[in-house]
């Protein structure tokens, strides 16, 4: 009854509003099919071709997925990216919670804790990955040169095999943890002041109503930061194309840097778009998982 | 008594504990910089003189002249600059534009159309860089700024703008409309002159991203731009930094003109930044 009622008031826009409605969004929608929808289609076919920068390409089917399946540096690469991942999202989460926690106390000086952390997000990856590629070199590097302080010789951070991809997390880790940080700030702030109270009144500690008030309230954020985190982390490029292009001997080349490599570089387009497409189906089924959970939550909130 | 004492004491433990934390990861976050501003004025020779100076003895304040001897910098700054301003100009206007008709105008098919908008910006844009590729090479666009221009405006970035948008627009009373409307304003005059002007922290907010996100692209300047002169800051640098080696204080000055003005428009609009960045809330 509502809706009728609604509608026969809209009834004289209606043909307008068509109109203008779609006038609106053309520009955009005609971007969107030219520059994202038609380049995604043509992704996929590519995909099932042997497509080279020259020359004709041919159809050949799952070919080349079946070589992904059998070529060993897609799964170091693979190995690789997980362990870059595997790395940073708990190391960037502990700790943007951590520093969310305590600067959501009211302390003098907040102010300028919160800008420090957060001047990394502001700078660009590039030059920051520039400027941390210079504080892990072997000689003139900040970090080994604070090492010989204590008389340690440092190691050639960047350059070894074991040490290369740890330093590449935490240049990374320190780049973006202000990121989620002001994320978790805002979901602290959201959490009801009444609930504390009544947390100690019923006797609880500190601890105690961080893990049974603050924790549970703040966990949908929490979740999304992660599956945001961790689809950013299976993309990572920048850093790795400054600081180390992949080496030493492959031990940091990620997914992303692969594909770059074997499109434009080796220009072997047809297999790297099946490798796009291996990043496409694994980032698809997280944001998949997190509209699910999404979508349980805003239940649960209406409903509670 | 005790019990307030002891209470006491733990409260001011517990600050001295949080004030060493953060400033313990302050200072981590603030070195670089300080190292960074330090090594840009040293003589070459100093930069690996043990121990470390954070003041350099002697001021070398040819190392950012070099630079622009070395590389086309002033190019690559005019690039990103005009690039980021066409990129955020157009994002904001057009996406605008189609974030108010999602959250206003009622016509067929609006939210088929919003929902595919919204899923496609799950596509990798790694995923459609090589077709793109090829599109630009048949248009004759590889080696013009046309690519850097137009993907952001209409790729995802765009589709993010669309979704900020509307999320604004339909939180303005409908009343303000419906009032233009029977004084028989049109739906432009609403848009441009009623709800664009309410919905400036909006606006300002999505500038703020589209602008930092697009100052930062490094990707597609990387695969469509090959001549020196064309490249942005971020793959200028990069590309600097591949052969320098270690001529660390030539980049340090490079990266410090490349920071220094982001730095300052970043404290004087910190609370905006911040505070953007919390209400769009999850972005990589």
């Amino acid at each position: 009854m509502k809706d009728k009622g609604k509608q026969r008031r809209k009834g004289p826009l209606t043909r307008e509003a068509q109109i203008t409605g779609w006038l609106f969004i053309s520009p955009m929608l005609l971007g969107f099919t030219l520059l994202l929808l038609f380049p995604m289609g043509l992704a996929l076919y590519m995909s099932f071709t042997d497509w080279p920068l020259l020359g004709d390409h041919k159809f050949i089917g799952i070919d080349n997925y079946r070589h992904i399946m059998s070529d060993a540096l897609f799964w170091k690469v693979l190995t690789n990216t997980v362990y870059f991942t595997v790395g940073l999202v708990p190391l960037n989460i502990i700790l943007a919670l951590l520093l969310a926690l305590l600067l959501s106390k009211s302390l003098r000086g907040i102010g300028f804790f919160r800008t420090a952390i957060f001047v990394p997000v502001m700078t660009s990856l590039i030059v920051w990955s520039i400027v941390w590629k210079y504080m892990f070199a072997t000689d003139s590097g900040l970090i080994n040169q604070l090492l010989m302080l204590f008389n340690i010789k440092g190691p050639a951070w960047l350059y070894d095999t074991d040490l290369a991809m740890p330093a590449v997390i935490v240049t990374s880790v320190l780049k973006n943890v202000g990121l989620n940080m002001v994320l978790f700030i805002a979901a602290l702030q959201q959490v009801p002041r009444s609930l504390y109270e009544a947390a100690t009144l019923d006797g609880a500690g500190k601890t105690k109503s961080f893990f049974n008030v603050t924790l549970p309230m703040i966990t949908p954020t929490v979740f999304l930061t992660v599956v945001m985190t961790v689809i950013g982390s299976l993309k990572v490029f920048g850093q790795i194309f400054v600081m180390t292009q992949g080496g030493p001997s492959n031990s940091t080349k990620v997914l992303v840097y692969y594909i770059w490599e074997k499109a434009f570089k080796l220009f072997q387009l047809g297999y790297a778009s099946s490798l796009a497409f291996v990043l496409f189906f694994v980032v698809l089924v997280l944001t998949l998982i997190q509209w699910q959970l999404r979508k349980r939550w805003v239940f649960n909130e209406s409903d509670a | 008594m005790k019990a307030t004492h002891n209470g006491a004491l733990r409260r001011s433990l517990g600050t001295v504990g949080t004030y060493t934390i953060l400033s313990v990861i302050s200072l981590i976050m603030i070195i670089p910089f300080l190292w960074m501003l330090s090594t840009s004025f040293k003589e070459p020779q100093k930069i690996f003189t043990y121990p470390p100076q954070l003041i350099p003895s002697t001021f070398r304040f040819e190392n950012y002249t070099d630079v622009f001897k070395l590389i086309p910098f002033e190019w690559f700054y005019f690039n990103s600059v005009y690039i980021a301003f066409l990129v955020v100009g157009g994002t904001v206007f057009f996406a605008s534009l189609a974030g108010y008709a999602f959250a206003r105008i009622p016509f067929a098919g609006r939210n088929i159309v919003f929902l595919i908008l919204l899923s496609a910006m799950m596509i990798p844009h790694e995923v459609t860089a090589i077709p793109m590729f090829l599109f630009m090479r048949e248009l004759g666009w590889i080696d013009t700024h046309l690519p850097l221009i137009l993907l952001p405006i209409f790729g995802a970035g765009g589709v993010f703008g669309i979704f900020v948008m509307r999320q604004f627009f339909i939180t303005i009373p409908k009343e303000l409309e419906e009032a233009a409307m029977i004084d028989g304003c049109n739906r432009f005059r609403i848009y441009g002159q009623i709800m664009l002007p309410i919905a400036k922290p909006g606006l300002a907010t999505l500038t703020i991203f589209t602008f930092v996100t697009n100052w930062n692209e490094f990707f597609d300047p990387l695969i469509f731009i090959n001549t020196r002169k064309l490249m942005t800051l971020p793959l200028g640098l990069s590309l600097f930094t591949d052969e320098v080696g270690t001529a660390w204080h030539h980049l340090m000055s490079a990266t410090v003109m490349a920071t220094v003005p982001l730095l300052i428009i970043f404290f004087l609009a910190q609370r905006q930044f911040i505070e953007g960045v919390a209400m769009t809330g999850l972005k990589e």
